[in-house]
């Protein structure tokens, strides 16, 4: 023990704002329709500027997360799942969609409360999941549903103008939907500002995780998995923009001096998928081997925007206003919003095994990983997409990989004494010992 | 009278190879219907669908996760078996993520000289999609004349339209016998008859067709119709199923599959703009459950339309196991069924079908089915 060098650490000084601003998010939401407001759901990918041009009182609840929510609480999970299977539906679709659904089925909002109707759904499609999420919720709420599909190849793989144009002209005709739903006119220059935060906001993130490619990692991906979260909130709220800028300074300042995240850090692991949520103490089991998760393709790219290069090599890419972008026009905004959102790494993912290996290996040398522990996630077939195919293609790059089965949304599927027999078997493999 | 679209299913790899022979044309491997023949028969190239085998394989584990359907494993099982290697050339037609996984590990492990990725629109319903998929056939023609070295003219697409219409045309003429109070033909005759139009050269098809139709009005079949079924789902070319199921009399006299009606329901309409007539027809098709996702369930109303037309008494509701569009269709599906009075029996499907076990299930349901035409 006295051999293992050992960083300094110190808590995150934005963690408590990271808390505050969550539970404002949530509550605004809650709280929209009895204050006049208008409150609307859609997934993470949904354009969310687009409702956010329609006035300051337009609050989101984004599904994904708020389903990640609900899977954080097993108990009241398992009320969701079960509300939803007693109806007939299989629990091996989409986790996240079933705790959505049974959160609305027994009427009851994670936070507190009945589930706040929504005036609407916006979604966008790209899985075989999303688009039909909306498609039924919309018929229990009663409520109109637009879905504009992105289902086209990621741009940094191919850029063909009839993609980006087929989906800004629904961007058009969304707008035009929700004007018809909500009796307001879109605010072209609020819809201009939320683009160029929108950007800042994602771009920002993508900055932030490149920091972790530093020894010892700033951040481990238990917190980030808390952090990353406004990315797909409500992107192109000022408030956001300003908690990234100073989440940036902070892990700037932690790298320049020296501060881990994991004091024992020795071992540095990049992972795949979402996690289990109602399990990420497995995170903390890790650090007991000295092990320190870096991040995946996934934490940074879900919504962090990167410029992809031909050898795969990732790096930030720069917000609209930094790479001197004028939007003037209503065309302008959808148009650079569009382009921006098509260039995720995480479409990948969703399109094919080969890309997301490349991307995949690549993580692993920029940010100096040692193995990669992999997540069987039987709760999303989006981000399992080609999984055992990422893993060969990790271990003729020379990374040792564990895999483990689990469920992001659904506790069942997880059998936390056999993952952790695992990890001893895996961390065993590598030389390490538990430190303490 | 069905013997040579047995024939053909049966040795589908076989014909290709000879037809590669004959005519030293290419092949395409192909997933999913919504991959726009016409657009390969006016390249002169052949396509043929990919289907699985229903033989257990162990050499998926490596490739795919378990939690991807059947179908998929099965077909990757046959990309790696080297059932395919003939193939001269491999495309997708964006549809599930499943399908997508078959087509990723098929370029990684086993590339052919064409590999082709077409993101079809998911909003087919979107105004915006016609243009967009006749945009996205442009770029597929310039990628297929740069592999083929042939120019594809307006003439060539005409011939392909051609081709297909009239294979679409005839085997609705076909599903029309199917109405009748006794159809002269099986649910297995008429999957032999549908899976082998995606094998085989649509022009050796349509004289096949034209032959049957002459001579099926007029057949006279040695058994009952008995309860008229329809069955409704996922990739399904569980011949065997199907026997059992028609064993115990009773008739599938109409389907909502992509190996069966949903694949050729509808025809290109002539238009100046060939790519935005063919493009008009996969939009507008019946449905597959990854291309329905507007208030409107228009897939459901096609089905009921389809099911009221066939005076169907029962539906058999089919999933490959795993198939998470299916799985979100199916609860409402057999509600909107049981609503217009059809009792519905659902059973998820594996890569071979355990009949032991489906007969005894099938058995209860069709007595249920006879139970509810007892006068009390």
């Amino acid at each position: 023990m006295s051999d293992i060098k050992r960083y300094k650490t110190e808590p995150l000084k934005c963690w408590g704002k990271a808390k505050e601003l969550r539970a404002k998010y949530y509550r605004e939401y809650q709280e929209a329709r009895s204050k006049g407001g208008i409150c609307w759901s859609g997934g993470a990918e949904a354009i969310d500027v687009i409702p956010y041009a329609f006035g300051d009182d337009v609050h989101a609840l984004t599904a994904e997360p708020y389903a990640a929510a609900i899977a954080f609480d097993p108990e009241f999970a398992h009320k969701c799942e079960s509300a939803l299977e007693s109806k007939g539906w299989a629990r091996d679709m989409c986790a996240y969609m079933r705790n959505y659904w049974g959160s609305v089925l027994i009427d009851e909002y994670a936070f507190g409360g009945p589930f706040p109707k929504p005036h609407f759904n916006l979604q966008s499609g790209f899985c075989c999941t999303h688009a039909k999420w909306f498609q039924v919720l919309s018929l229990w709420e009663d409520v109109p549903y637009f879905n504009i599909d992105i289902g086209t190849i990621p741009f940094w793989k191919e850029e063909h103008p009839n993609r980006l144009q087929y989906i800004v002209d629904q961007m058009q005709d969304s707008i035009e939907f929700i004007e018809k739903v909500t009796g307001r006119k879109c605010d072209d220059e609020r819809l201009i500002e939320g683009v160029y935060n929108d950007s800042r906001t994602t771009s920002l993130w993508a900055k932030i995780t490149e920091l972790n490619q530093n020894t010892p990692a700033p951040l481990d991906e238990k917190s980030m998995y808390s952090l990353y979260v406004f990315t797909t909130l409500d992107r192109a709220r000022k408030e956001f923009v300003d908690f990234y800028e100073e989440l940036y300074a902070e892990t700037k300042d932690r790298v320049e001096r020296g501060i881990a995240a994991l004091a024992t850090e020795r071992l540095r692991l990049m992972s795949d998928s979402q996690p289990p949520w109602a399990f990420l103490r497995v995170w903390r089991y890790l650090e007991q081997f000295g092990v320190v998760s870096t991040g995946s393709i996934y934490t940074i790219g879900l919504e962090g925007v990167w410029d992809i290069a031909d050898d795969w090599s990732l790096t930030p890419r720069e917000d609209l206003k930094s790479r001197g972008v004028e939007l003037k026009t209503r065309e302008d905004a959808l148009r650079a919003m569009a382009d921006w959102h098509m260039r995720r790494p995480i479409y990948a993912m969703f399109y094919n095994a080969d890309w997301k290996s490349k991307l995949m290996v690549q993580y692993a040398k920029q940010w100096n990983c040692d193995a990669a522990m992999l997540h069987l996630n039987r709760g999303c077939e989006g981000t399992s997409l080609g999984i055992m195919e990422n893993r060969t293609a990790l271990i003729k790059a020379g990374l040792p990989v564990l895999t483990y089965e689990g469920n992001m949304g659904d506790d069942r599927d997880f059998d936390e004494g056999r993952t952790v027999a695992r990890i001893d078997t895996f961390m065993e493999s590598l030389g390490l010992n538990k430190l303490t | 009278m069905f013997d040579q679209f047995k024939n053909w299913y049966e040795n589908r790899h076989e014909y290709a190879k000879e037809w590669k022979a004959k005519t030293g044309g290419k092949v395409m491997a192909y997933m999913c219907t919504y991959v726009p023949e016409e657009i390969l028969y006016a390249a002169d190239v052949l396509p043929i669908r990919v289907y699985g085998s229903h033989e257990a394989s162990d050499l998926t584990e490596q490739h795919i996760f378990g939690m991807y359907c059947p179908f998929c494993r099965d077909c990757v099982a046959q990309v790696m078996e080297g059932r395919y290697d003939y193939a001269d050339g491999v495309m997708i037609s964006q549809s599930c993520l499943h399908m997508r996984q078959v087509y990723s590990s098929w370029e990684i492990h086993k590339p052919t000289e064409f590999m082709y990725y077409m993101p079809f629109p998911i909003a087919v319903e979107s105004k915006h999609a016609r243009p967009h998929l006749a945009a996205e056939f442009k770029i597929f023609i310039e990628a297929v004349e740069k592999w083929t070295g042939k120019k594809i003219t307006v003439q060539d697409l005409d011939r392909g339209i051609e081709i297909l219409n009239k294979n679409r045309e005839l085997m609705r003429e076909v599903y029309k016998l199917r109405l009748l109070d006794n159809p002269p033909l099986t649910g297995v005759e008429c999957m032999h008859m549908t899976s082998s139009s995606q094998m085989v050269d649509k022009r050796e098809h349509n004289q096949a067709l034209e032959k049957l139709l002459k001579e099926l009005p007029s057949r006279k079949t040695d058994r009952e119709t008995g309860i008229r079924l329809m069955i409704v789902g996922s990739e399904c070319d569980d011949i065997e199923f199907m026997e059992m199921v028609e064993s115990l009399n009773s008739t599938f006299v109409a389907d909502d599959h992509c190996t069966g009606s949903r694949a050729f329901w509808n025809s290109v309409e002539p238009e100046e703009d060939r790519l935005l007539a063919i493009a008009k027809r996969y939009l507008e098709r019946p449905p597959c459950p990854t291309k329905d996702a507007t208030k409107n369930f228009v897939r459901f109303h096609h089905v009921m339309e389809m099911a009221k037309e066939a005076k169907v008494e029962g539906a058999v509701i089919i999933q490959q196991k795993f198939c998470d569009p299916h799985e979100i269709d199916i609860p409402l599906l057999r509600k909107r069924f049981e609503d217009n009075g059809i009792r519905t029996y659902f059973l998820e499907l594996d890569v071979t079908v355990p009949i032991g076990q489906f007969k005894i299930r099938i058995e209860a349901f069709l007595e249920m089915l006879r139970a509810d035409e007892l006068p009390f």
